[in-house]
């Protein structure tokens, strides 16, 4: 890179991007801040004298108390973890062997088929989710857990497909053909050669989705009625919200709570996460 | 002996079954199937209720009629489904050129070899990451007409003298949405982006500066067409997504103030699950269609005419 006097790499780099980075972190530092915050300095006006947005001096657990005490939070939590990683094992289940057929395999229509995959990643929920209440319902499965962990593979399932697909045709074709030449047969070429190698795709494909189900919100909020049914997103919207009354502290602490599988998550594999992502749109 | 040939047919079968594996034609059928029957089930045939749905009378606890168009043709009159339609253009559009903007500049300042790079990185994907629905409430909360720390920066720096009702004021709470959009998308747009240009050799760069070219021609005739086949795959996922976005709007304003800021998908939702009247909900979100088609197709076309050059 070309880069020019000290003060020109601070005015034309180091600046922006400390700005860019300061205002993409600064919602979750006041959602950290407000959740700790008692009620007396949170309710205080923008205008009043002793307003103190960023620091709080008798810092608080109350916010956390009521969570897990007023409200189903804990269940909520463990609701939206059960949905996520069965609605992911599922998806990662049909994607893997669905983008292995399609990137390695030849049989008619294998092309269109790969279409018909991209074309179905692009179905947002918001279109589908009035038709997919009433099915729901007709399917005797509204208000469980399973009205989303059968639902979510819709979008979570193109999606490990493309992703495989991409990491499958980056295996060379030799591999296989030497485990068929010393007799394995076609599905056990897949299982023990190919598959294992494809680890990191998976990896990245159920990292992702795992958190794309963890975010999904309007499926869970059609589908799912009773408080003690509720994933972690709906639960804060329908039940920390009265009326026109929030219950801000509690709502931020849970916000936060919410937030953390999510980041544990990512903090570990960062690297796959970026990678399906990058993947994802190379096509 | 039919005692012994009971387990030997046993045995046998399972043995016909994977033979008939080895053929590419029926593994490929019995790897498939178990996709092709969910997607089938929760995206095949809720497009079909959803049509006929959508050309029905029907509300909850009732399956109705077929009515044909009526419930089309009664969106055509309805004043508060053009604004959505207006504001969903309005948003998409937007967001789409401030995200692909500021998200290309983000990515050329991560460009570069510095000090603690990979956890700048990792965190400035933090707000996409995070559950929208949570991260959003962190945002309504700063832009609350009481307790804003924002209007509290804004009096402090001189900008303001009174209270801004960010949420209240119909064409303002647009904005602050739009905000809210940018912010969630910068990052994937920055790292999408960013691994796009890793892909672009820097000698090429450094060769046109040799030979005289200035940054802003080397970006515009180095960069950003070699950048051009990512920036449209980014595009096309960020568009599709925000023209059907539903949980920012829904937390920020639930639609309003007075039906200000509906989009497509916060009215369906209003009409349909908050009202019950499913057929014109289901109407409504169908309406979506026609433009996610196009939008497809356009940007489908586009991105093969680059690639192909």
């Amino acid at each position: 890179m070309i880069e020019g006097a000290l003060w020109r790499r601070w005015v034309f780099y180091n600046i922006p991007l400390i700005l860019f980075v300061f205002v993409l972190l600064f919602p979750f530092y006041w959602m950290i801040v407000t959740s700790f915050r008692p009620d007396g300095e949170l309710y205080r006006p923008w205008n009043a004298m002793n307003y103190m947005p960023f620091w709080t001096n008798k810092p608080t657990l109350e916010h956390f108390r009521y969570l897990f005490e007023e409200t189903d939070f804990g269940r909520w939590m463990v609701n939206t973890m059960f949905i996520a990683v069965v609605s992911t094992l599922i998806s990662l289940f049909c994607g893997v062997l669905a983008g292995y057929a399609l990137a390695r395999l030849n049989f008619p229509f294998a092309g269109s088929l790969g279409t018909v995959i991209f074309v179905t990643y692009l179905v947002p929920q918001t279109l589908l989710f009035i038709p997919l209440a009433e099915i729901i319902r007709d399917f005797h499965l509204g208000d469980t857990p399973w009205s989303l962990i059968l639902t979510y593979p819709t979008f979570l399932i193109p999606f490990c497909t493309w992703l495989m697909m991409g990491y499958f045709k980056a295996i060379p074709k030799e591999l296989e053909e030497c485990a068929r030449i010393d007799g394995a047969s076609r599905w056990k070429a897949m299982l023990y050669i190919i598959i294992p190698i494809a680890v990191p795709g998976i990896l990245s494909s159920g990292i992702i989705a795992f958190t794309l189900s963890w975010n999904e919100f309007i499926y869970a909020l059609v589908f799912l009625s009773s408080p003690e049914q509720k994933t972690v997103a709906v639960g804060v919207t329908s039940e920390l919200i009265r009326g026109d009354v929030f219950f801000w502290g509690s709502l931020m602490a849970g916000a936060l709570l919410g937030s953390v599988p999510v980041a544990i998550v990512y903090s570990f594999f960062v690297e796959h996460y970026v990678s399906g992502l990058t993947g994802s749109v190379k096509g | 002996m039919t005692v012994t040939a009971v387990p030997d047919v046993a045995g046998r079968r399972p043995a016909v079954r994977l033979r008939k594996l080895e053929d590419e034609r029926w593994l490929a059928f019995a790897l498939l199937s178990p996709t092709a029957v969910l997607l089938g089930l929760f995206i095949a045939y809720p497009f079909v209720e959803g049509v006929l749905l959508a050309l029905s009378d029907a509300k909850v606890g009732d399956p109705g009629h077929f009515v044909g168009f009526a419930n089309f043709a009664k969106l055509w009159d309805d004043n508060i489904f053009w604004t959505s339609v207006w504001n969903t253009f309005w948003y998409t559009g937007v967001t789409t050129v401030f995200k692909l903007g500021l998200g290309l500049w983000l990515a050329m300042l991560l460009n570069r070899h510095f000090r603690g790079k990979a956890l700048v990185r990792a965190f400035i994907l933090l707000p996409f990451i995070i559950p929208t629905v949570l991260s959003t409430f962190a945002w309504k909360w700063m832009f609350d007409p009481t307790f804003s720390v924002i209007n509290w920066t804004l009096f402090h720096l001189g900008f303001i003298s009174q209270r801004i009702n960010w949420l209240g004021d119909p064409g303002l709470a647009m904005s602050s949405i739009i905000v809210v959009n940018i912010w969630r998308g910068v990052p994937f747009f920055a790292i999408s982006l960013l691994a796009g240009l890793q892909t672009i050799s820097p000698e090429l760069n450094e060769a046109a500066a040799i030979d005289g070219a200035r940054p802003w021609a080397r970006f515009w005739l180095i960069t950003w067409p070699l950048l051009l086949p990512v920036t449209l795959v980014v595009m096309l996922f960020s568009v599709i997504q925000t023209f059907a976005d539903f949980q920012l709007v829904y937390v920020m304003t639930g639609g309003g103030p007075a039906n200000a800021t509906h989009l497509f998908a916060t009215y369906a939702y209003q009409i349909g699950i908050g009202t019950g009247l499913l057929s014109q909900g289901a109407a409504v979100s169908l309406a979506m269609f026609p433009f996610l088609f196009a939008i497809v197709v356009i940007q489908l076309l586009y991105i093969r005419r680059v690639e192909v050059r």
